[in-house]
């Protein structure tokens, strides 16, 4: 059963689901609870069986699909995913676990299950086109909970959504189709596997190209900067769920995307644009702050706040070192764990008072104790407070980028103390000051069904802010052999000197991520 | 004194004329039925339709097998040519057929079914077609082509409502024009050549160095319109929305696959080898015809209100995609214009089916046509199994994977990277992007909008029965488990292909 550990972490979910059918409405959450368990169980213990110190792919699964034109199923994770896929797993669990009353939540259940399928096969897929599958179809899930149990612009908001991905997506796989064309004339037969491709050294012309059009499908996904503009309306309109699902995994998709493609098909061509990357980058971090700062609604503060977060992502992964790798990988999962609780924090005031602007609260501190604690750790956690998961990222990230430029660091860095500022502007609106609206006086304070979902959040951006070494270790050593293998790869003498050639210092790299611990 | 023409049956090798007999003796036994006994009940001639066709099917499996031992086989005078090509679109055309001809078992009872003439005329059609392919003689092409078009738009005008005469008349008129054009092209060609074989026309232009390219040109822009006509290329299309619209649901569907199959066939054996031997003119209107085609039809399919309208359009920007293939003209290609329509076939059946089983009698008032959008308002509540099947139908259409119309999508597509042409494959794939979002509405008017209040809640299933439900669950079952069936068909596929030159 072990060897198909990843083929069952994928399809269980999607099987549950279709049995979720066939449940009575009113025992559907049991259900769905307990299938989110099991999926979740499962994870934990794929992380058990993996081995940390090997860099390579594990629990590798392979069939064909269509072998005539080099399309097989193949599955693996390496350290770099292992931890994205468990966090799916977990979000799915809280997630079901949380959700509060609504209409047709059978329906939603069921989607969440099928969300979860499509989540943990772009994770786990190592073919482009089994990967293309799962990127394409968990549109559809998030099309369906924007669209069903949205605000009033919900169809706009979930049309934007697809069109706007899809169509980033279409270019994209017309890149893989190239990919696979360019594999065929160098040896002779179909392949869409991943790690053919990796050994597949392009002209630099072509990378060029080709990661323009990988960039094009993955910087929609993140949102990258000019191509933002569907995510506020998408976090704007989704449900509580929708943004946390959104915000917590289904981003991370690109981010993912941009380490397992774009850096080791094409070191050159990510050299090339890394700076003009990088500007965007900053642009996103300080843009999308500043834009926060004017924001009414506290769901887009931190709608805008999460797109300025993955920006310090992506300028850590193109810091093209492991650190800023290591780092943004962390990141992800930071910034999942971190933008994850804060929209379940703003759905537990939106459950309450039905509106989200921030006029319309202030003093909660006095009459939610609890939830302005637990809001509070969490702002502080993605503003990357020391201590906490976001630091840990944010400062690898920075620490690997400023190898490659010391004055773009500096300004991201200011990006990081504008965050700061309009995070606790927002913190100080909404919990501080005298309760001056008579509905805010006799608010409850988080119950039981919520404090499942924000406790353990809170436990793990804690833990993992104080001792990331279960997690940052097997990160660090698929990172490690990622940068490598774009070392070899390279053909440049710039992108050979911007890369750095681990067998040489492979020590020194160690010594630089002890101290970042 | 003549000589007396002496012809060996052998030589006549008359066994090439099996498959299209078949279907030719089903529909006089139907009509023989007819004389004795008048009056059954249309499962009855449903049923020998399908006996008949299961036959061709089997003899074309037949000539499948001898084709893949002894290559292509020619006969009846050579006229006959019994190569890959011919066997898969026969393949396609008589399987699609035995789908669609079921959907006449509605629950509800329709003016033209009651006719067994409706059941003859269909195998007439059908083996009209299956000459147009079957045959690279211009002429016996035509004879094909008229057969089925003539027998074509009398099913469209026996449905019997004023829209239906409109549509046959229009689509007679156009037929008409493009059999006109067809006759024309083909007289200019034998004016070159001496000959009606494309073949031998093609070995003439070549022996002479297209010498005289400015007819040939002539012949090939006659050509081009006629088949433009056929596969409703923009901007020869006018006739098809109406066309679709004014017809009953199952014909529609069945218009969108089987004419256009003959169509393509016609026109890969006519225009490839000119794409071929460098007529440069050729292949830069093919280009723009391609593009145009695609991407106008998507836009007016953005804009229209009808669900029938729509797939008419996305139908023409379907064809348009897949007259890229043509136009590239790589064994890949060609490959992926069958796989493309065997998988287009599944979805598009079944889409067409959907709107049959919810076929009204009688408009209601929040109605403006037979299949508006907001007929399908709040589907989910009311019917949720049939709308999750047409969700799927749509998602596959607009390309969603793992859903059938993607493996066709991707293969086309990267037959276009692999013949060089870049800025066409990016075009194809933008153009699939912009299908998205009116795939999309329906799904969108299906699962997130309301019901309209005072609807009648039975309407999509008003008109289905279980020969109809199964023919659904058939093509959804494809349409869902297409991954499995892509690579068979893609090995059996390229090989008929390659083996008959193309």
């Amino acid at each position: 059963m072990l060897d198909h550990i990843l083929s069952i972490l994928i399809f269980f979910p999607a099987l549950a689901a279709i049995l979720g059918f066939a449940i009575q409405k009113d025992s559907i959450r049991s259900y769905g609870i307990a299938v989110g368990a099991i999926e979740f169980s499962l994870s934990l213990l794929l992380w058990f069986m993996f081995d940390s110190n090997a860099s390579g792919m594990q629990f590798m699964e392979e069939l064909p699909l269509v072998p005539v034109f080099g399309i097989n199923y193949i599955l693996g994770v390496d350290g770099i995913s292992l931890f994205i896929i468990i966090l799916s797993t977990f979000f799915t669990l809280i997630g079901i676990a949380s959700l509060g009353e609504m209409k047709n939540i059978k329906y939603m259940i069921i989607t969440l299950l099928f969300l979860q399928m499509t989540m943990t096969g772009v994770f786990a897929a190592l073919d482009a086109i089994v990967f293309y599958v799962f990127w394409e179809l968990s549109l559809v899930p998030m099309l369906y909970i924007i669209g069903a149990w949205g605000g009033p612009l919900r169809i706009y908001a979930s049309i934007k959504f697809f069109l706007y991905t899809f169509t980033g997506s279409l270019v994209m796989l017309v890149g893989m189709l190239f990919m696979a064309y360019f594999y065929y004339q160098a040896s002779g037969v179909w392949s869409f596997a991943l790690l053919d491709w990796y050994r597949l050294i392009l002209p630099e012309n072509l990378q060029l190209w080709l990661f323009a059009a990988f960039f094009v499908g993955f910087a929609i996904k993140v949102p990258m900067f000019p191509f933002h503009t569907w995510l506020p309306y998408a976090h704007g309109q989704a449900p509580t769920i929708g943004s946390v699902m959104l915000a917590a995994i289904l981003l991370k998709m690109g981010t993912y995307a941009f380490v397992r493609f774009s850096l080791p098909l094409f070191p050159d061509a990510s050299v090339f644009y890394m700076m003009p990357i990088a500007v965007l980058a900053i642009i996103m971090i300080i843009y999308t702050a500043m834009v926060a700062y004017a924001q009414k609604d506290i769901k887009q503060v931190v709608a805008y706040s999460s797109v300025s977060h993955m920006g310090v992502i992506i300028l850590g992964t193109f810091a093209l070192n492991v650190e800023g790798i290591s780092g943004s990988v962390f990141l992800m999962l930071g910034h999942g764990v971190v933008a994850g609780a804060l929209f379940f924090l703003v759905g537990v005031i939106y459950d309450r008072r039905h509106t989200k602007m921030m006029s319309e609260f202030g003093g909660l501190a006095t009459v939610m104790p609890r939830y302005a604690t637990i809001f509070g750790i969490m702002m502080m956690a993605s503003v990357g407070l020391p201590l906490t998961i976001n630091f840990v990222g944010e400062f690898l990230s920075f620490l690997g980028f400023y190898q490659q430029s010391h004055i773009l660091t500096l300004i991201a860095g200011s990006g990081i103390v504008v965050g700061a500022i309009y995070m606790l502007a927002a913190f100080k609106k909404v919990f501080f000051g005298e309760v001056t609206k008579e509905e805010n006086k006799n608010l409850p304070d988080l119950n039981k069904k919520e404090l499942i979902a924000l406790v353990p959040l809170l436990i793990i951006s804690i833990w993992l802010g104080v001792y990331p070494k279960p997690v940052l270790g097997p990160i660090n050593n698929s990172v490690e052999s990622i940068v490598q293998l774009m070392h070899d790869k390279a053909i440049t003498s710039e992108a050979k000197s911007r890369i750095p050639n681990l067998m040489k210092d492979v020590k020194s790299a160690g010594n630089s991520e002890e101290g970042a611990n | 004194m003549l000589e007396s023409v002496n012809v060996s049956l052998e030589s006549l090798n008359l066994i090439t004329l099996l498959p299209m007999l078949i279907p030719v003796i089903g529909a006089l036994l139907i009509l023989v039925i007819d004389m004795f006994k008048s009056g059954q009940d249309k499962s009855l001639y449903v049923m020998i339709a399908i006996i008949f066709l299961f036959m061709d099917f089997a003899s074309l499996v037949d000539s499948a097998g001898a084709f893949s031992q002894d290559g292509t086989v020619m006969g009846v005078f050579n006229v006959m040519l019994i190569d890959g090509l011919a066997i898969l679109s026969q393949f396609i055309i008589v399987g699609a057929s035995i789908v669609f001809i079921p959907l006449s078992l509605t629950s509800k009872r329709f003016h033209e079914f009651s006719y067994p003439e409706f059941f003859a005329l269909f195998l007439f059609m059908i083996a009209g077609f299956q000459f147009m392919v079957a045959t690279d003689n211009l002429i016996l092409i035509f004879v094909g082509l008229e057969t089925a078009s003539l027998a074509l738009y009398t099913l469209i005008a026996m449905h019997n409502r004023d829209k239906s005469f409109e549509a046959a008349v229009k689509y007679f008129t156009m037929g008409a024009l493009a059999a006109a054009f067809f006759s024309f092209g083909s007289m200019v060609f034998y004016a070159l050549t001496g000959s009606v074989e494309i073949n031998q026309i093609a070995t003439v232009l070549a022996g002479n160095g297209y010498a005289d390219i400015a007819y040939v040109l002539v012949a090939v822009t006659f050509m081009l319109a006629s088949l433009g006509f056929k596969l409703s290329l923009v901007p020869f299309h006018t006739w098809a929305p109406d066309v679709y619209e004014g017809s009953s649901a199952s014909m529609a569907g069945y218009m969108s696959i089987v004419p256009k199959i003959a169509g393509f066939i016609v026109a890969m054996r006519i225009f490839e080898f000119l794409i071929h031997s460098g007529v440069e003119w050729l292949e830069v209107v093919l280009y723009i015809f391609v593009v145009v085609t695609m991407t106008a039809a998507n836009m007016w399919a953005l804009v229209q209100t009808d669900v029938k309208r729509m797939l008419a359009y996305s139908s023409i920007s379907h064809a348009g995609f897949v007259m890229a293939a043509i136009l590239i003209g790589t064994t890949q290609s060609n490959s992926a214009l069958f796989l493309y329509w065997v998988l287009f076939a599944f979805t598009n059946l079944g889409s067409f089916a959907m709107l049959w089983i919810s076929r009204q009698k009688n408009i209601p008032w929040y109605q403006t046509s037979d299949h508006s959008y907001n007929k399908f308002a709040g589907m989910i509540k009311t019917s949720p199994i049939a709308a999750v099947i047409m969700a799927l139908f749509m998602l596959s259409l607009a390309g969603v994977p793992p859903f059938a119309l993607f493996w066709g999508k991707l293969y086309m597509i990267s037959s276009a990277v692999n013949a060089g042409y870049n800025a066409l494959a990016l075009i194809m794939a933008l153009n699939s992007a912009i299908a998205g979002y009116y795939y999309l509405k329906l799904i969108i008017y299906m699962f997130m909008k309301e019901p309209i209040v005072g609807a009648d809640e039975q309407v999509f299933t008003n008109n289905s029965s279980l020969p109809l439900r199964s023919i659904i669950g058939f093509a959804a079952i494809g349409t869902v488990f297409a991954f499995i069936l892509v690579n068979p068909l893609l090995e059996f596929i390229t090989s008929f292909v390659y083996n008959s030159g193309y």
